[in-house]
């Protein structure tokens, strides 16, 4: 099962995020444990400058804005 | 190769009939706007019919203007991500770094919500604490929609001077803050972090890649703001029609000399973006309120925010967030007031 965080500080691009993700997991049926971190000093030690981003099982591989959905089905 | 769409098939192609499309739909609506008013039954001349043509000319005008300005910075926002930026600046000293902080603040895509980690990063790869402050007062103060909407209610003169003087106060403060030497009014958990190496990941993004970016920030940000720009023009419209004109000249006249420091006041509680203001701003204006006056209150409304503030003081210990507060304030006067002296 995957692992995935959503990194940012509680602003609504964050709740997109997070509900998108949920989304197209749902979609293809992959189940994954979907997890938001909110201290700024988490959020900082993945060296993340623009937020909402996005770790899949321990790697940063989105940073800024609401990824797109083909972006997360690639990483699912 | 055939099915694709155009953006994609011939991007260049694209954006030049995008553009034509754009200038013959924006030459179309003043004309267009006169037809739709007479055809009511209101009678020329009256306050009604002066606001009606205001909302209906000036609503698709801006919303316009806006969605083409925020295309256009969404394909150059594409080439300038934060990690680029900091790479730039990373190293760089105070003077010749506040001034390209500033500039870059223009063109990289910034959110206030994640001022923080924005500010965090910076500092964690060198970037001097004033250079990174330039940064944080030029982005959200010069942006693309405070551009896009005094250039379409007022001319180019004065979206040029908006622009001039917002870099200006984020040089100005930036510079002031670097030269008092407050690095050790960050928290310590911030001063703590280990130092890390900018670096920038490689950009391999084509121009299609870009156009969609243009299209997906026009997507965002005009979808986020056109009831804002709506209600304010609404607004605006009723003072237009029925507010005498010259009301506003008594408070906020250049001969009121407390109405600029009175105008930041009022200003930093308020929490709108730049395209909820400008059409307020447009009516003051227009009803008789000085220039600098009315750039000082929108400075404010937008450059110094309570919640940001709040953020802010996760990474900040409250002397430092004052003397912020402080310096910005103190350029944002100087501002108004400097206009009201020579306009």
């Amino acid at each position: 099962m995957k692992n995935i965080k959503v990194l940012g500080t509680g602003c609504a691009n964050c709740k997109n995020t997070m509900k998108l993700i949920e989304e197209v997991a749902k979609d293809k049926g992959v189940e994954i444990q979907l997890e938001k971190v909110e201290d700024l000093q988490s959020i900082m030690a993945y060296g993340v400058m623009s937020t909402p981003g996005v770790v899949v099982d321990g790697k940063v591989v989105h940073a800024g804005g609401v990824p797109s959905r083909d972006k997360i089905a690639g990483w699912l | 190769m055939t099915n694709l769409p155009l953006p994609r098939r011939s991007p260049r192609a694209f954006l030049l009939i995008a553009a034509a499309a754009w200038f013959w739909l924006y030459q179309t609506l003043e004309p267009l706007s006169h037809w739709l008013v007479n055809r009511l039954p209101v009678a020329q001349g009256s306050p009604l019919y002066d606001a009606l043509q205001f909302f209906l000319y000036d609503t698709p005008k801006v919303l316009l203007l806006l969605a083409g300005v925020v295309m256009v910075m969404g394909m150059i926002n594409s080439y300038f991500t934060p990690e680029r930026t900091r790479a730039l600046l990373s190293g760089k000293h105070e003077g010749v770094g506040n001034v390209m902080a500033a500039l870059l603040g223009i063109v990289t895509p910034f959110c206030s919500c994640s001022a923080v980690p924005l500010f965090i990063g910076f500092v964690q790869a060198g970037v001097p604490l004033g250079v990174t402050f330039s940064f944080l007062i030029s982005a959200p103060m010069v942006n693309e929609i405070a551009l896009a909407l005094l250039f379409g209610l007022f001319g180019w003169q004065i979206a040029a001077l908006y622009m001039g003087l917002g870099l200006s106060i984020a040089i100005f403060a930036g510079f002031v803050i670097g030269k008092l030497k407050m690095e050790h009014h960050l928290e310590d958990w911030v001063r703590n972090m280990a130092h890390i190496q900018a670096t920038v990941g490689a950009d391999e993004l084509t121009l299609p890649d870009r156009i969609e970016a243009g299209f997906a920030s026009v997507r965002e940000i005009v979808g986020k703001v056109w009831l804002y720009v709506l209600a304010g023009i609404a607004i605006g419209a009723g003072i237009h029609g029925y507010v005498p004109q010259d009301f506003m000249a008594g408070f906020m006249g250049k001969d009121a000399w407390w109405a600029v420091p009175a105008s930041v006041l009022i200003g930093v509680p308020m929490y709108t973006n730049a395209a909820g203001i400008i059409p307020i701003v447009e009516a003051l204006l227009a009803k008789g309120a000085a220039l600098g006056t009315v750039l000082a209150f929108m400075m404010s409304v937008i450059a110094l925010s309570l919640p940001e503030m709040v953020i802010l003081r996760k990474v900040l210990k409250p002397r430092l967030i004052a003397t912020f507060i402080g310096v910005v304030t103190l350029g944002i006067m100087l501002v108004g007031y400097v206009f009201n002296a020579l306009v």
